[in-house]
């Protein structure tokens, strides 16, 4: 396939996609006789060695509580726990430490938004946005907040190709509107919305904008200061790091006022049984022992990506994006679901001679792991009036021919099925 | 290779493309729902109990080959069954699905559901494969599901 594609200065050669891959050792298995080609990343991506070597390293030489102890130990583990903070700073780009709170993931920010910005913002008829695309994790927290203040959902709808229809949006906002939430890329169809135009209309209202940034960070680079977005939320599983750690990026002066998430310890002052001063930021939102490992070993997953630089990982994944959507597209009875003007990392796909589980049982057999189902994302499964898609989503080391065994592969489950 | 062979039996692969019973049932004295949410399978059983005697099956919904072939195989052998009958056979199938050490049964004794075997390979598809037969079972336990006395 190499010939196919002249690679420009800042594509990645497939030389160097090879020692990429080389990095990752799940990608050296293989599955049914046949090497594994993992096209699940918008679930989760795989860990290089660096990550995996940071966390042994952890619990081998620095494993001890943050934050409080006066031993040596436990100073290198909150220095390293600390640093990864200004990693996450830095990756994105973040004006300052305080501005980073470490969560679980994703969901657990959301969540974190909606139980102190949310009630402590929301009032009966008041209004937050999201849009038809969301994941689940972008509904159901607001969906629970809005129940518990009488508040009301918006949502923007989207169009044919999965695309943002913005009149609709600007229609939306209004005097009581108190938040919009948004998804940047979206998991289930691949969707690059114009977070940066969402963001300007909501600001005109005056009403600040969190970013779901899960798919985001491993596709591009986020500049939450040039973005101007109040929120975002990310996984580190997400991201090459590991599972169960997670960044809510919020801009100091709204997290300042917010009320706390959970209480316990590290997240106050001082506490008697009358009054308890809660801590300075960002430890006001970290209640108890954090996930220190998870911390430490997504600092090393996010260097790890910045050392790649995410011209070169853009270059190469919209090559990948061009040849597995022209492959796709050429195989008859197949649709693609989710033709958005901007796409990222994700290729939805349905067949009309058998249902996705039946693809991805198939699939499997030829070492290839795809996603089926509905990604979290009902509403878009029952706006493309399908139950359920195929989707093949693909990161820095997917390669030409993964997409080739791809479509081998969807060939084979429609001779079974033909 | 030969997993997946077994798996997608012609008998598996013709009820799917040619659903028995596959309608809405007017007369049902029994109906239940049944959903899968892992991967979007939807349908729904209808049934005709007389005294004890189930009299008609159908179902009608979406889903896998393996979902949509096994409502299809089980409105066929459960049609003229007891009540008594249906819920014996059906914990003989899942015992097929499920326990290592079932005995598939051939195909005289347990007719086109022994076509199912194949499946115990494959567990995360075992509930695609027992949808009806828990929908038919919550039909025919839930009083409240009852959807005519006709
Ligand atoms: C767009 C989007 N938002 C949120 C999430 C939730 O992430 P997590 O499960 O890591 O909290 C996901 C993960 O599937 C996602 O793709």
């Amino acid at each position: 396939m190499d010939t196919v594609h002249s690679p420009g200065e800042t594509e990645l050669l497939p030389a160097d996609i090879e020692a990429i891959r080389r990095e990752f050792p799940v990608l050296q298995q293989e599955f049914y006789g046949k090497p594994l080609t993992y096209l699940d990343n918008a679930a989760t991506t795989q860990k290089p060695q660096v990550v995996i070597d940071r966390l042994k390293r952890y619990y081998e030489q620095e494993n001890a509580n943050v934050h409080r102890a006066v031993y040596s130990l436990g100073e290198l583990s909150s220095k390293a726990f600390e640093d990864s903070r200004i990693i996450a700073q830095k990756f994105l780009n973040a004006a300052s430490e305080k501005e980073i709170i470490f969560t679980s993931g994703t969901t657990d920010a959301i969540n974190l938004v909606a139980a102190t910005f949310g009630r402590a913002n929301l009032g009966p008829g008041d209004e937050v946005i999201i849009s038809a695309m969301e994941h689940h994790s972008n509904i159901v927290p607001w969906q629970i907040v809005c129940e518990e203040k009488g508040a009301r959902l918006r949502v923007i709808p989207i169009d044919d190709r999965g695309d943002l229809i913005l009149e609709e949006y600007e229609k939306l906002l209004s005097p009581r509107t108190k938040l919009v939430s948004v998804v940047y890329i979206s998991n289930s169809l691949g969707t690059i919305n114009p977070v940066k135009k969402v963001i300007e209309l909501a600001h005109a209202h005056g009403v600040p904008v969190l970013l779901d940034g899960a798919q985001a960070v491993s596709h591009l680079p986020v500049d939450v200061q040039e973005l101007d977005c109040d929120f975002f939320a990310l996984s580190g599983h997400k991201v090459f790091g590991p599972t169960g750690i997670g960044v809510l990026y919020g801009k100091e002066a709204l997290l300042e006022a917010m009320p706390p998430y959970r209480g316990g310890g590290d997240m106050i002052l001082s506490v008697t049984f009358e009054k308890t001063t809660y801590n300075d930021l960002p430890f006001k939102f970290e209640a108890g022992t954090p996930n220190i490992a998870g911390a430490i070993g997504l600092g090393a997953a996010l260097n790890y990506v910045m050392s790649l630089g995410f011209e070169k990982i853009a270059a190469h994944e919209s090559a990948l994006l061009d040849y597995a959507t022209e492959q796709l597209d050429a195989i008859d009875g197949l649709r693609i679901i989710g033709t958005a003007r901007e796409k990222a990392g994700v290729i939805s796909f349905v067949l009309d001679s058998a249902h996705p589980h039946d693809v991805g049982t198939i699939l499997d057999h030829e070492g290839v792991a795809i996603r089926t189902g509905h990604h979290c994302t009902q509403p878009v499964m029952e706006r493309f009036c399908v139950p359920a898609t195929s989707r093949a989503s693909f990161s820095i080391y997917n390669t030409f021919e993964d997409f080739d065994r791809l479509v081998q592969g969807i060939r084979k489950v429609q001779k079974v099925f033909g | 290779m030969d997993e997946l062979r077994d798996l997608y039996q012609e008998i598996i692969l013709d009820h799917n493309k040619n659903p028995k019973n596959f309608h809405v049932m007017e007369d049902a004295t029994h109906k239940s729902d049944g959903h899968n949410p892992l991967c979007g399978d939807r349908l729904t059983v209808y049934l005709h109990v007389d005294g004890d005697r189930i009299t008609d099956v159908s179902f009608q919904g979406s889903g896998c080959a393996i979902s949509k072939a096994s409502a299809s195989v089980m409105t066929t052998a459960l049609k003229g069954k007891t009540v008594e009958e249906a819920r014996e056979l059906f914990h003989k199938f899942q015992d097929m699905l499920t326990r290592e050490d079932a005995a598939i049964p051939d195909l005289d004794e347990f007719g086109q559901l022994a076509a199912f075997a194949g499946v115990r390979e494959f567990p995360v598809r075992v509930k695609c494969a027992t949808l009806s037969w828990h929908t038919t079972m919550a039909a025919l336990d839930d009083e409240n599901e009852i959807v005519s006395t006709e």
